[in-house]
């Protein structure tokens, strides 16, 4: 039993950080129908980004109370203006062109970010430092420790607030206009570039604090860190149902628990015929398994009408 | 904006031509006094595992400016040594295109791959064209069991890692029940199944076997089933990228089981980024420590200075893969491959990770390996085992 | 080379004959490494060509594609090595590679048909990763395909005593082995071209780009958008299960790291770069981004050193750079490919109206 909690723990907060990753994928897919396939270099220019002003700063008198906060700021600021360059450079010249094209300067990005990273950051790993002592805690026999809570409490903190702002703010009703039909928020007077910039940076602005919480959690950061979790993400944002957000942050979650899960009780369900190398197939074979029956993920409404 | 593509794109094409005249001309000093030797060498400089590949052309790069600036002599010649290093990415298919391109420019030898997936694929391509080939670190038994007579490793393969890792695990550390996480990857399942036959054979029960891939960074869920098959030691088949977040999460899950690995947890990065957690793991090297070796020091002070950095892993099997080469060319006075192919495979070389000669098929003879232990955040050596014979 | 095609019997010969050549050429002037690569820029010509058939024909978004091929490879090496210990002919074992292959498109087809746009992308990129998790664990607790470690020793591609992996004398001139691999490819190549142009003027393929356009209209002219889809999928995949048997036989080593997702992503910039739809197209983009990073590899150190005096970048991580720079280039200037299709271009072409509807009432529908 403490087995089984101690892997939901695992599930949450690897599921997370997959929701934060997540949301950036499916606030671009809503509102530009567009796969942004370079969210996860965000994520990993943010935790590069942190981990260089820590780095500056940890020499100096400044106590980490202090440091996380600015460091924070600083992975937030840059990956913002990353966003909204991507944006600006790689998708808007191509909104009305044949919808793979974008798909493939997203790959364009992608590598070109990745391939920097490794010219400004070297290609060795880095070790992310431990700024507070992380104590472990323990709940019924399973054990989780700070930075873990952290984790899930800010994720769900972080996700009220884009809820709150999408739902309740004069910016989320022009974000979900857009999203519903771009011609007519441009009827209505809506600024649509802008609210696609804003979207971007906000999406750029999750990624860059689940790039935080990655680097805190793990203890290292890596140029090439960010493609396998953006890659889950996306995955994630697909078994919600790409375009609602809601549907992102439960499909992160779920995916995070399924890994877990999955990767804990293969064995037991397949007799030690397959084992937790097939915790990836397990979690693929979930999705679409899931998809077979809601073609349009858990909580996804629209068909997506294209190819 | 496409102007500028192109003029770059015919830019860098003329440059190419312009490179493969320089390699065809630089062929004609031959003819002059100076004997020009070209040593290839072969890694991934780029993705994943770009720093350990970049640290095997350092090494290589070292042994070359060594020999040019001693100003060795074949057959009665001065010879200048040149380095080709190409980037294989770590994809097989990219590895015979590079292998292609060394034979091509008239490479006198080839020091690579890094990877086992790499180097078999390469290896028929250097055997057709009877170029020697010196892998420092590939390690899958199948590489030299291809029957090439151009293939040699200087490194242990699997077997004979695993082999000692297994014995080191029960005998050593008393280990009863083990458990094993691989990484999937050609390297961490061969390892693992060795090392899995080994502690077998020496009276140990394996109690879970595990597995995770080279790309990830979560191992809680495979810990926590690990945490309760209660086991006294976990081997990991796998490399430092993933060993610093696993022995990370052993410790926070409370996982209290002595934590080992091969050759690739044998990395400076291991204790640096673990921290605390790393402390009192194992992991093992093939060779002898450089410590101990007559020229290790001096090799070791000079690799720091030249490139500002610590040695990552396989430089100083790189440094002795092309010292042996050109240790061969030497004793059979030509950097014909035909000429010196016979005298590497009966060679007798003293390098700075252990004294290097090669069987019948090409491995490493004798393939003595050490285990080191973190102490207070350092590797520092405990014993050397496997010196005598397989 | 447009008006190439149109006067066929002009050009055919010339055509022809460059294409014999090449080989030798290349070999004369950038050396033997580049027949390695247009032996592999063939085999990626006819894997863009199968995935053509699939997004460019039938517009179904396809990330794992890369699946077909290790089916195909896979199937080559099992058949061909001391792996298992079989050592079938490679004309038996190629048509067994497409088959299966192609059964595993239909695999995927089946429970997919009903997924539209996105979520089908990312169940074939799922498929795809399935396939490669299998193969790559598939070592225990039978050993079938040796886990990572790869299979390796498989066979030449020979008939009777004439083995490609070796260099051949003929008429008293030698033949390298890439060279022939070449000649073999070509072959296949030219054949996968001219299956797939046939299908695109049949009633195939009529209904492929009807199901593309508007699949509720197709299925309105009577069309059974079910088998069609699924065709096209079995069709793309034999393609690839052809290919990979060729690479198999050819590089005597597979292992599962060649058939990564990164692959699969390539293919699709391959169509998608070349322009989707259009053959020619697809074969351009094909041998450009075979062809390309391998420019960028040998000239990427002394093109800095031209323009700026020295090396800044390492050579290896500029030719990264350049590559990814090139692909946003290339479709910020032409979104719709290098060649795209002529319905494509006339499409895009018809004012940027018509594609604008797209965006905007596609998404309220």
């Amino acid at each position: 039993m403490e087995i089984f909690l101690q892997q939901l723990i695992n599930g949450l907060v690897q599921g997370s950080v997959y929701a934060l990753v997540a949301l950036g994928y499916t606030m671009v897919y809503g509102i530009l129908g567009l796969i942004n396939f370079a969210h996860g270099e965000v994520v990993m220019v943010g935790a590069m980004v942190a981990l260089m002003s820590i780095n500056a700063m940890l020499g100096s008198a400044f106590p980490p109370a202090i440091i996380l906060p600015v460091a924070l700021f600083a992975a937030i600021f840059a990956c913002m203006l990353l966003g909204y360059s991507i944006e600006r450079i790689a998708y808007r010249p191509l909104r009305h062109a044949p919808r793979l094209a974008p798909l493939i300067t997203a790959i364009g990005v992608s590598i070109v970010l990745q391939t920097l990273a490794m010219i400004i950051w070297g290609r060795e790993y880095h070790a992310f430092p431990q700024l507070f002592p992380n104590q472990s805690h323990n709940f019924g026999g399973a054990v989780i420790n700070d930075v873990q809570l952290a984790i899930i409490i800010i994720a769900l903190l972080v996700m009220s607030m884009l809820m709150l702002l999408v739902h309740r703010t004069r910016l989320g009703r022009a974000m979900r206009a857009v999203a519903e039909n771009q011609s007519a928020a441009i009827l209505m007077g809506i600024n649509i570039n802008q609210v696609i910039s804003i979207t971007f940076m906000l999406g750029s602005a999750l990624a860059a604090i689940a790039g935080i919480m990655v680097s805190a959690n793990y203890g290292v950061v890596h140029y090439y860190m960010g493609f396998m979790l953006g890659l889950k993400a996306f995955t994630a944002a697909v078994l919600g149902g790409i375009g609602n957000l809601r549907g992102a942050m439960l499909g992160g979650v779920l995916l995070g628990l399924i890994e877990s899960l999955g990767a804990g009780y293969i064995g037991t369900l397949t007799g030690g015929f397959m084992g937790s190398n097939y915790q990836d197939a397990f979690a693929f074979l979930v999705l679409i398994g899931v998809l077979i029956f809601r073609p349009s993920g858990l909580l996804g409404e629209r068909v997506a009408d294209r190819a | 904006m496409s102007r500028l593509l192109f003029t770059l794109v015919s830019a860098a094409f003329v440059f190419n031509l312009a490179a493969c005249n320089k390699a065809d001309r630089a062929s004609s000093a031959e003819n002059g006094n100076d004997l020009l030797v070209r040593i290839g060498a072969a890694a991934p400089l780029t993705g994943p595992q770009a720093h350990i590949g970049k640290d095997n052309e350092n090494g290589t790069r070292m042994a070359i400016d060594d020999a040019n600036t001693k100003g060795i002599m074949i057959g009665g010649k001065k010879v200048h040594f040149e380095l080709l290093s190409e980037d294989d990415q770590t994809d097989p298919k990219i590895a015979t295109i590079v292998a292609q391109k060394l034979v091509d420019a008239k490479v006198n030898g080839v020091i690579g791959h890094l990877n086992s997936g790499t180097s078999i694929p390469a290896s028929r391509i250097y055997s057709d064209n009877g170029i020697p080939q010196i892998s420092p670190s590939a390690t899958a038994v199948n590489y030299t069991a291809q029957g090439f007579k151009t293939a040699f490793r200087v490194m242990a393969n699997d077997s004979q890692q695993g082999k000692v890792l297994g014995e080191f695990a029960v005998k050593n550390l008393g280990a009863k029940n083990i458990a094993v996480i691989d990484d999937r990857t050609a390297y961490g399942q061969g390892l693992a199944e060795e090392f899995i036959k080994s502690a077998k054979a020496n009276g140990a029960q394996i109690v879970a076997h595990e597995y995770t891939t080279d790309k990830a960074v979560d191992f809680s869920a495979v810990l926590t089933s690990i945490k309760s098959k209660k086991p006294d030691l976990l081997f990991f088949g796998g490399m430092d990228p993933q060993g610093v977040p696993m022995v990370k999460q052993m410790k926070s899950l409370g996982l209290a089981a002595k934590f080992m690995m091969g050759d690739g947890g044998y990395t400076p990065k291991m204790p640096e980024l673990a921290g605390d957690a790393a402390n009192d793991m194992y992991a093992s090297l093939p060779g002898v420590p450089l410590e101990k070796m007559p020229n290790g020091p001096d090799f070791k002070k000079r690799y720091e200075e030249k490139f500002k950095q610590e040695i990552q892993l396989y430089a100083p099997y790189c440094y002795d893969a092309t010292n042996v080469m050109i240790a061969a060319m030497q004793k059979a006075g030509s950097a014909d491959p035909a000429k010196y192919l016979p005298e590497l495979a009966k060679l007798t070389f003293d390098g700075v990770t252990s004294k290097i000669t090669f069987d019948e098929k090409g491995d490493l003879k004798g393939g003595a390996v050490t285990l080191y232990q973190v102490q207070n955040g350092k590797w520092v050596p405990i014993e050397t085992l496997g010196m005598s014979g397989k | 080379m447009h008006k190439l095609l149109r006067n066929r019997k002009l050009h055919l010969g010339g055509t022809t004959l460059a294409l014999l050549v090449l080989p030798f050429v290349t070999d004369l002037l950038f050396g033997r490494g580049w027949v390695r690569i247009e032996d592999f820029a063939l085999l990626y010509i006819m894997l863009a060509l199968g995935l053509n058939i699939v997004v460019g024909f039938a517009g179904l978004l396809d990330l794992g594609y890369v699946a077909f091929f290790a089916v195909g490879a896979y199937t080559y090496a099992l058949l061909a090595s001391p792996q298992l210990g079989l050592h079938l002919p490679f004309w038996i074992i190629l048509p067994a590679g497409a088959l299966l292959a192609g059964f595993f498109g239909a695999l995927l087809g089946a429970p997919t048909l009903k997924l539209r746009g996105d979520y089908l992308a990312i169940v074939t990129l799922g498929f795809g990763e399935i396939i490669r998790i299998f193969l790559n664990n598939l070592n225990a607790p039978v050993n079938i395909t040796n886990g990572a470690q790869g299979i390796s020793q498989v066979d030449a591609m020979r008939i009777g005593d004439f083995s490609l992996g070796r260099n051949q004398e003929l008429f008293g001139f030698a033949i390298p082995s890439v060279h022939l691999h070449y000649y073999l490819f070509l072959l296949f190549t030219l054949l996968v071209i001219f299956v797939t142009a046939r299908l695109q003027d049949s009633r195939i393929g009529r209904a492929w780009v009807a199901i593309r356009e508007d699949e509720v209209a197709a299925e309105a002219m009577g069309i059974n958008t079910r088998n069609i889809k699924l065709l096209a999928f079995v069709m793309g995949a034999s393609f690839g299960g052809i290919s990979g048997g060729l690479f198999a036989g050819f590089q005597g080593f597979v292992s599962p790291e060649s058939f990564s997702l990164m692959e699969s992503i390539m293919i699709l910039c391959m169509v998608v770069l070349g322009g989707m739809g259009n053959i020619a197209g697809v074969v351009l983009g094909g041998i450009i981004l075979v062809v390309l990073p391998e420019v960028f590899r040998n000239g990427a150190g002394p093109l800095q050193q031209w323009l700026f005096g020295k090396v800044f970048i390492d050579p290896e991580s500029m030719r990264m750079l350049m590559f990814g720079v090139a692909l946003i280039v290339v479709m910020l200037w032409r979104p719709a490919g290098l060649w795209p299709s002529t319905r494509r271009q006339r499409e895009l072409e018809a004012t940027g109206d018509a594609a604008e509807q797209d965006t905007v009432y596609d998404s309220g529908r």
